[in-house]
This record gives structure tokens, C-alpha cells and sequence, in this order.
């Protein structure tokens, strides 16, 4: 039945993929011609037809490719289950729906393709939807499925009923009730499609018992987005020639890369355009990787976190291309401030977000890989920027995110471990770094959210897209964990998985560690303990008076006892010279191992914007706020 | 370790002692002139959307409106010709950047298949039931009669006028009314269709962009509008 029958569609066929999507009739038998090449859906799939909407749902997400989906079983959803016993979909059971989600929207930000996730209904799926706001935040490609109570009970205030498509319609893309047995299977493909094309995104299909129940010998179409869904590839030829002319004419230009440069396969093309035209870059937190920071013209995150540089450089910049970002207010700060004489280029596949937040003087509308190649052949010579190059260097040294450890050590050597004092609580950034210089260029971070990402954000050198995995937009805390799941099932053999968290992110759904056991996935998390919510202390301690109101705990649990309890590996950290050895003990086993790291438990993250605040006076410490 | 090293940040040059552009934007985003700052005030207009005819989509669009703060004045929606497609006519009020992300927002709906703005001569009509204290029959049926107004039921105590037209012309009537008692109102939305031969929000392939851009033929025949 489908052209994605057989594998993972990659990267480069989804755009002939959206090509057709929006010329159907003209290109489709070309597109079947060329698949049935490739591989037709194999002749078991043929050979046993659905009998049931559950079976036709499976069938749905069989024909679609899908290898993995998460899940917690439960009442409404049990046809489904019934129907995955027999499918070769890997499911993995989950210890709680919040985790499930966030699980399969790790796998969808590290393969590209939806993740898939499954919950029954009522807590089932309302546990679903911190997960689901997640990936509609971060438009990350989702596909919820959700069981609901027979039809006939809908509306009754029935056990475990939720008005689930009610729930979920503000932080999804699109959402569907299935309301007949021979449509359901389609519904999924549709959702599977909606999730990944255009502007990806969290997509739902409810299913009612009865639904999924009734007999039905109807075969899923192929996953294809529905008519009244159209995007644009490429941009308008002429604002294309007006952009390239304002960016030939730049004398301080900067590339601002959003996470659209991710989801849009774009980092190569905007890697050779900056590279071509020496253009410095600064990149968004979810489009960390797209960018190698290690790269002279990498300038890093901008932001309320963002580096010193990053926002000398976004503040005084004359012209910015900014590909695949909707100036989030964390990104901004405030408007009045933000990049207030740039000529701004705004590429973005979603035309809402064209002048949604900042006025774009070009608006492009367009598949991010696309336009930028359109830019690359439009723009006829390199903007003359010698001096903002050396101006942007220049900041990159004044505002260098060196951090003292104490007694003067340096910090390009964390593996020296006899230089390194033990009397003092170890420094957060260290701890990243050294977990950094012990892995690949390729292992994927994964984090929670507050002080421990952000110095994961500031700390790791990022050089590869799909390698840093968090909740951006949403701020989530507990998405480190189940996040590491999903990257660990999504990610190659050979890219160790790190998941990086803080103890009350940690805190927040460690009944992970059990999956993590039973399916003996080779992950490790670093837990960087200092016994807060660091992040609210530390604004409290800004801005609150010092006033530790409910963000510390004073104690937590001895995160490598659970960890062993779990039947993972414990580790843990107090002191320097311990870091190196259990960073590579922990890395070496081959299933799940967490470190308990009592970090400085007064370490701040620096840079700081202050929320609405001037990027370009960004504080260094406490003082300056 | 002394206080200062307790200072706990990093290197470089302090806030005040870095350069500053003089530019700024305004709260839409938009670059200004501080000397003169540019504000774009809140208009009112109508935007015509054709919906797939279907559960929720009408929840999907107010929806939006509430989570993103949109103004929105009023809402009606109805079937058309077409039985799988309905129309949800809005009025909003918003400066021209809120108007154009209604617009786009309106447009990312799965379910909506087109979305326009109507020109300012579009045909707009509201109906208002109003049921008034009928003392002097006489000269509530003339004020009617004003207003084109039809009494839709009477009573020796009351009597009900519908009025359609332009919300200022039911405006004015309910404003005349009052004199007689009013005892209870109720009004619909506008409902509008672009005039002569444009299509109001045309299905499939005629995005929102070119049928705004579209020539407007001058009618010929525009008959006498009351708005």
C-alpha cells in the first residue's frame, strides 16, 4: 500500500515526498515507479488483510515504517495492544505516559521520522499531554494515539473518559476523533503524515473502543497529508534576489540558525553558505549542533543564556539571515532591543511565523534547505565584513565562557586530575566538559531543564545536528530521562547516549531507570546534584531577596542507591579528581548507569538576560543584573 | 575562597562600559525611528473563512482566538452549498500585524481550507430580534417601519421587530427603541459576501494572498448599501 513500506524515507527522498504532496496528480505514478524499485510493501503485508480498525491501525503504522512506538497499556487501548502482539513494531512499555511521550519525541528529534507513542484513555492521555506540548513547542514530529471509551458511552462522563481531542487541540498540530471502523487506519496515516510534512509537529488520533473493535477489511491509505494541508518549498524569486542583494551589502552580517535548519535537513547548506560568505553564526538553543561551535565563525547560542558573544554580535548586527526560528522571547529578550539595526531575512516554512515577534524586512517562505540553496546561487559576492569579523573575534575573547576553578587550574585539561584541588565542590561546567572530551563528536544530550541544561548548552561542543535533545520551548522538567530512552532507540550503535540532568528534573520521572533496565538500554546519566531547582534559586537569590522558597530541598535521595535498586549502575561524584575515572567507568557499561554528582551547590549560570531585558547587556555575574 | 572570587561569574567588559546601537523596535517587531514612533492602530475588519464542515472545527477556531489574544468582536458560522463545507464569517479588531497573524494562524488550521480578508465594501448584515414594551403600537410600528423592520409577534403587553441590515443601522433602531422599553434583545453576528463576481473565501487553489490581490472589478450594479 505505501511507498514507505519498507524503511526509515531518508532525508532526501521527504523532499520529493513534499514536492508531491502539493502536485499530486502530476507526480504521483512517477512516485510509485520509483518506489516499487526500491521496495513495494512485502507480500506478507498483502497476504494478511486487516480484520479489525486496530488491525488497520497497525497495518497504518507498519506501512508508515514505523520501527518503535512507546506506550502504557490500559483499558480503551487494549484492541491496539492486541493488534502490536503480532506486528514486528518494537513497543516499549513505559512506566508513565509523560515519559512516553517525551520518549518518542526524543526519537523523532534524533531520526527525523515521528515518533510514536500510545496511551489509554482518560489519565492515560492527559499523562500524554506535557509530552505533546512539548513537541508542539518544539515542533518536533509526534504521533499520539490515544484509546477512548466506546462511542456510544462518549460524552457520558464514562469511566476513564476524557475529552481527549478537546484536551489536546491547543498543543497539537492537528487532532482527529475516529469515528468509523473502515476510516481508521487512514486517520493514523493522515496523522503520521500531517506530523512529519511542512512544519512538523504533534499529531493525535483518538480511537474508541468500539472502534477499534468492529470488523473492517479496510486497508490504511498511503500516509499522505490531506488536501486542505499545503505548504510552500520554494520562497519567491524575487524577495530571494532583494534578500541576497541586503546580504551582499552587509557590512556586519550574522546567520541566526533556529531549529527549523534541523528539521529542514538544512545544516549542510547553511554550513557552506556561512562557511562561502564568512558569515559569523549564531544559532537558537534547539538548533544547537547545526552549527559546529568549534568553527572560527561559530558564535554559539544567543539568548537569555545564550554566550556573551553571541549577543554582542546578535545586538549590533546590520543584517540577519535567520533561518527556521520564531524569535522565541527567551531568544529576543526584549523587543524593543533585539537586533534593533538589522535589515532582517526571515526564512521559514511556516508563514505565521513570518513577523510574528520581529518584522521581516524579507520575508521567505519556504523549506529551509531550499531557500538558503536559492540564497546561495542569489547572492553574487561576500559582504565586505573583514572588520566585523575581527570585532566579532574580538568579543569572542573579551566574553570567553572560561569559568575559574579554583587555585588556578586550567580548564582546557579536566583529565589532569593530580592539578585538581579536592576540598572544593566540584564546578557544574567541568563535569560537562569532562563527560564531552570522554565521548564522540556524535553522542547525543539529552537534559532536563534548568542550571543543568543550560550548562550542557554552554559547556558541550555541539558539531553535529540531531545530537543535543531537550525541551526548549516548553521548559519540561523530567524530559531527561525518558528522552535518553527514546534517542538510545533512535540513535546508531555507535553514539553513546548522555543524558544530563538535575536532581529535581531527575526527580520528576526516574521510574524510567526501569525501562531502561528491562529493554538494557546503554545510556548514562550524569544527575548534577546541588539538592535546589537550581534555576529558581538562583532567580531568587537575584530577584526574589534571597528568599529559597520551595526550591530546595536540603536533602534528596542517594541517586546511585535507586539507580542499583533500579538494576542500573550507580556512580557518584563529591570530588575533582573522582571525575574523570567515573565518567569513563560509567560510559563503559553496557547498560543503564547513572551519576550522582554533588555539584558547587552555589554555581549560577552566566550570561544572564534578564526576562524582556537588552540582549546586549547581558549580566556576567549576580551584580550587574 | 574570599568574597570576590564568591562573585561567581564570568570575564569582560561590564554592561555600561559596552557600545549600544541607538535603534529600536517597536512592540509589533518593527524597526523605528524613536524620534517618531510608529504605532498601527487597531482596525476593524471582516475575515471570511470555508471550513471543513466537521466535529470540532468550530472550537478549533475559537479556540485560537483565546489562546492567542486575538479581539475578536463576533463569530458566525453556517452551511453553504457545498454540504461538506461550512463558513465562519468573524470580526475582529486588531492593528494590521495582529490582523495578518489571524490570518496565517486561521490558514495552519488543518481543517480550514480558505481564509480572506474582505474589502472594506463588502456586503455585511446582522439580525437583531427586539422585543419592546407595546403601550404606543402606533409609534413603535412607525419607528419599525424606519428601519425597515418587521414585527415578527405582538402581544398587548410586547412586540417583537426583526431588523437586519449593518450593525450602525441596528445600532441606530435598538438606540430608537429604547424610548418605547426594551425588555430583551438578541443579535446575530455579521455574515458578509464580497460583492459581484469575487469570490468571499474561494475553495482549493485560490490561496488567501491572490484573491486579496485580485483586480476588483468595479460593479456595475451596486445597489444602495445602507452601510
Amino acid at each position: 500500500m505505501s511507498e514507505r513500506a519498507t524503511s526509515v524515507t531518508p532525508p532526501e527522498e521527504q523532499h520529493d515526498d513534499q514536492d508531491q504532496n502539493q502536485n499530486q496528480d502530476a507526480q504521483q505514478p512517477q512516485h510509485d515507479a520509483e518506489t516499487d524499485e526500491f521496495g513495494a510493501p512485502s507480500a506478507e503485508t498483502r497476504a494478511e488483510p486487516v480484520t479489525t480498525g486496530a488491525e488497520s491501525v497497525v497495518r497504518a503504522l507498519e506501512n508508515a515504517g514505523v520501527e518503535y512506538a512507546f506506550g502504557v497499556q490500559g483499558g480503551a487501548i487494549m484492541p491496539i495492544y492486541d493488534a502490536l502482539y503480532d506486528s514486528e513494531i518494537h513497543h516499549v512499555t513505559m512506566a508513565h505516559e509523560q515519559g512516553a511521550a517525551h520518549a518518542a519525541d526524543a526519537y523523532g528529534i534524533v531520526s527525523g521520522e515521528p515518533g510514536v507513542c500510545l496511551a489509554t484513555s482518560g489519565p492515560g492521555a492527559t499523562n500524554l499531554v506535557t509530552g505533546i506540548a512539548d513537541a508542539d513547542m518544539d515542533s518536533d514530529p509526534l504521533l499520539a494515539l490515544t484509546g477512548q471509551v466506546p462511542t456510544e458511552l462518549v460524552g457520558n462522563d464514562a469511566f476513564q473518559e476524557t475529552d481527549t481531542t478537546g484536551v489536546t487541540t491547543p498543543v497539537t498540530k492537528d487532532n482527529t476523533f475516529a469515528a468509523d471502523p473502515d476510516g481508521v487506519g487512514t486517520d493514523v496515516s493522515e496523522a503520521f503524515a500531517l506530523a512529519r510534512e511542512g512544519r512538523p509537529g504533534p499529531t493525535l488520533v483518538d480511537l474508541p473502543k468500539d472502534v477499534t473493535t468492529a470488523d473492517t477489511d479496510a486497508e490504511p491509505d498511503t500516509p499522505a497529508t490531506p488536501d486542505t494541508y499545503e505548504f510552500t518549498e520554494e520562497a519567491d524569486p524575487e524577495i530571494v534576489a532583494a534578500a541576497a542583494e541586503q546580504i551582499k551589502d552587509a557590512n556586519r552580517p550574522v546567520m541566526l540558525l533556529g531549529g527549523g535548519v534541523i528539521k529542514g535537513e538544512a545544516s549542510e547548506t547553511c554550513r557552506e553558505f556561512a562557511i562561502e560568505h564568512e558569515i559569523p553564526v549564531i544559532t537558537t538553543m534547539p538548533a544547537i549542533g547545526a552549527f559546529p561551535e568549534d568553527h572560527e565563525l561559530a558564535m554559539e547560542m544567543a539568548g537569555m543564556h545564550g554566550t556573551g558573544y553571541a549577543n554582542m554580535a546578535i545586538t549590533h548586527c546590520d543584517t540577519m539571515v535567520a533561518v527556521g526560528t520564531r524569535f522565541d522571547d527567551r531568544l529576543t529578550g526584549g523587543i524593543e532591543t533585539f537586533a534593533p539595526d538589522a535589515e532582517i531575512v526571515h526564512v521559514d516554512i511556516d508563514p505565521a511565523e513570518i513577523s510574528k515577534n520581529i518584522h521581516a524586512d524579507y520575508p521567505l517562505v519556504g523549506d529551509a534547505d531550499t531557500v538558503v540553496s536559492q540564497l546561495s546561487h542569489a547572492v553574487e559576492r561576500s559582504p565586505q565584513a573583514t572588520k566585523w569579523r575581527a570585532q566579532c573575534q574580538q568579543w569572542k575573547s573579551d566574553y570567553s565562557m572560561a569559568y575559574d576553578v579554583p587555585s588556578e587550574q586550567s580548564t582546557d585539561e579536566p583529565s589532569t586530575s593530580s592539578k585538581i584541588p579536592e576540598d572544593e565542590p566540584v564546578r557544574p561546567e567541568f563535569v560537562v566538559e569532562a563527560l564531552d572530551e570522554a565521548t564522540s563528536d556524535r553522542a547525543v544530550v539529552t537534559t532536563g531543564v534548568g542550571q543543568h541544561q543550560m550548562w550542557a548548552c554552554q559547556y558541550w561542543t555541539f558539531t553535529e545536528p540531531r545530537t543535543w535533545v531537550s525541551s526548549h520551548g516548553l521548559g519540561a522538567m523530567g524530559y531527561g530521562l525518558p528522552a535518553a530512552i527514546g534517542a538510545r532507540l533512535a540513535a546508531d550503535d555507535d553514539q553513546e547516549v548522555v543524558c544530563i540532568d538535575g536532581d529535581g528534573s531527575f526527580l520528576m520521572t526516574l521510574q524510567g531507570l526501569s525501562v531502561a533496565v528491562r529493554e538494557n538500554l546503554d545510556i548514562t546519566v550524569a544527575v548534577l546534584n546541588n539538592e535546589y531547582i537550581g534555576m529558581v534559586r538562583q532567580w531568587q537569590d537575584a530577584f526574589f531577596e534571597g528568599r529559597h522558597s520551595a526550591s530546595e530541598y536540603g536533602w534528596t535521595p542517594e541517586f546511585d542507591t535507586i539507580a542499583e535498586a533500579f538494576g542500573a549502575t550507580g556512580f557518584r561524584i563529591d570530588d575533582y579528581d573522582e571525575v574523570a575515572d567515573t565518567i569513563a567507568a560509567a560510559l563503559s557499561e553496557d547498560g543503564p548507569s547513572v551519576i550522582d554528582v554533588h555539584i558547587d551547590p552555589q554555581a549560577n549560570v552566566y550570561p544572564m538576560v534578564p526576562s524582556g531585558g537588552d540582549n546586549g547587556q547581558f549580566a556576567l555575574a549576580e551584580d550587574q543584573l | 575562597m574570599s568574597d570576590e572570587e564568591r562573585r561567581r561569574g564570568l570575564d569582560g567588559p561590564a554592561p555600561d562600559e559596552r557600545p549600544t546601537p541607538t535603534g529600536r523596535r517597536n512592540e509589533q517587531g518593527i524597526r523605528i525611528d524613536p524620534a517618531v514612533e510608529a504605532t498601527h492602530e487597531p482596525r476593524r475588519t471582516v475575515i471570511s473563512t470555508l471550513v471543513e464542515h466537521e466535529p470540532g472545527v468550530l472550537s478549533d477556531v475559537s479556540g485560537l482566538f483565546s489562546r492567542r489574544q486575538f479581539n475578536i468582536e463576533s463569530l458566525t458560522v453556517g452551511p453553504t452549498t457545498d454540504e461538506e463545507r461550512a463558513r465562519i464569517t468573524l470580526v475582529v479588531e486588531e492593528p494590521d500585524p495582529g490582523i495578518d497573524q489571524i490570518k496565517k494562524q486561521l490558514r495552519k488550521l488543518v481543517p480550514v481550507i480558505s481564509v480572506r480578508e474582505l474589502e472594506s465594501d463588502a456586503m455585511r448584515r446582522e439580525l437583531a430580534l427586539v422585543k419592546i414594551d407595546a403601550d404606543e403600537p402606533a409609534q413603535v410600528s412607525a419607528v419599525a417601519d424606519m428601519y425597515d423592520g418587521k414585527t415578527v409577534d405582538s402581544c398587548p403587553e410586547t412586540a417583537t421587530i426583526e431588523i437586519t441590515g449593518s450593525r450602525q443601522k441596528i445600532d441606530a433602531a435598538i438606540e430608537t427603541f429604547e424610548q418605547f422599553g426594551i425588555r430583551e434583545i438578541d443579535r446575530t453576528g455579521t455574515t458578509a459576501l464580497a460583492r459581484g463576481t469575487q469570490s468571499t473565501a474561494a475553495p482549493a487553489s485560490t490561496t488567501e494572498s491572490t484573491a486579496t490581490e485580485a483586480s476588483q472589478p468595479q460593479n456595475q450594479y451596486a445597489p444602495a448599501d445602507d452601510d
